[in-house]
């Protein structure tokens, strides 16, 4: 790890994404009885792959080439529902509350990740 | 700051929700009442929500892309009941009157979905503010 430059690592951005997924999913769960309404969810590694400078790079011949991820809403899919309810609305509330408290405990993962690493800098600025 | 903006959503959410147990509230209060023809009889009111678009929020100037607003109440057109009352001080010529088209068993349960989505979006918003709280920790210390 490199201190100076990238103390955080990918933690940094992965907090971000994070809190794009629990904003998306507070969407849905507003939205619980809007008719029409399609749930819409982040696929977790395409968003980092977004919001992260450091796309991956074939450094040799045989790498395989990966094509850049652009637009910005690659990572947005829609839910499948298990039951489809008449008013076109594809929200189940379990399935958005279990997401949601699953993001909330992803978001306060990355969270201590990163009071790790500062700590750490902390400590070693302090000499300790 | 996505985390700051799940409060504009949640809050959106628990607007509309709020209107809705306001409608049928007033749908519950207003289901014995008794008028002389069907056009003056009560009729019980509907809200139908709509998601707020990200552009349509920008172009109104309100920062809730992607809450919930409600799109317009209609009143429900299920047909008033006209019940024989000739002694009813509303009855008509021939002794009728027209009674609102609530549906009290209806209108509870609505009342218990929209209480329930309420306190969701409360969910939402307090798990939000936690961790919100815990990321503005980390800058003490």
């Amino acid at each position: 790890m490199d201190i100076t430059q990238n103390p955080f690592g990918i933690h940094e951005r992965a907090l971000q994404a994070r809190s794009q997924r629990l904003e998306l999913l507070a969407k849905n769960i507003a939205n619980a009885d809007t008719p029409q309404y399609k749930a819409r969810d982040i696929d977790f590694k395409e968003a980092l792959r977004e919001v992260s400078k450091q796309t991956m790079q074939a450094t040799q011949a045989k790498h395989f080439q990966i094509s850049q991820a652009g637009g910005g809403d690659d990572a947005l899919k829609y839910r499948v529902p298990f039951s489809a309810s008449a008013d076109g609305n594809t929200v189940e509330m379990t399935v958005e509350q279990a997401n949601y408290g699953r993001a909330a405990a992803d978001y306060r993962a990355t969270l201590s990740f990163i009071e790790n690493a500062s700590n750490g800098i902390k400590r070693a600025l302090r000499g300790e | 700051m996505s985390i700051g903006r799940i409060f504009d959503i949640a809050g959106s959410a628990l607007n509309a929700q709020m209107v809705r147990m306001n409608l049928t509230a007033s749908n519950l209060a207003n289901a014995t009442t008794a008028a002389s023809s069907p056009e003056e009889a009560f009729k019980a009111k509907k809200p139908v929500f709509r998601t707020m678009l990200d552009e349509e929020a920008l172009k109104g100037g309100s920062k809730y892309g992607g809450g919930v607003r409600i799109e317009k109440i209609f009143d429900d057109t299920a047909a008033a009941p006209r019940i024989h009352e000739p002694s009813h001080p509303q009855a008509d010529k021939d002794g009728y009157v027209y009674k609102s088209n609530v549906n009290e068993v209806t209108e509870t349960v609505e009342m218990m979905a929209a209480a329930r989505s309420y306190q969701n979006n409360v969910e939402v918003s307090n798990t939000a503010r936690e961790l919100m709280l815990k990321t503005i920790d980390m800058i003490k210390g």
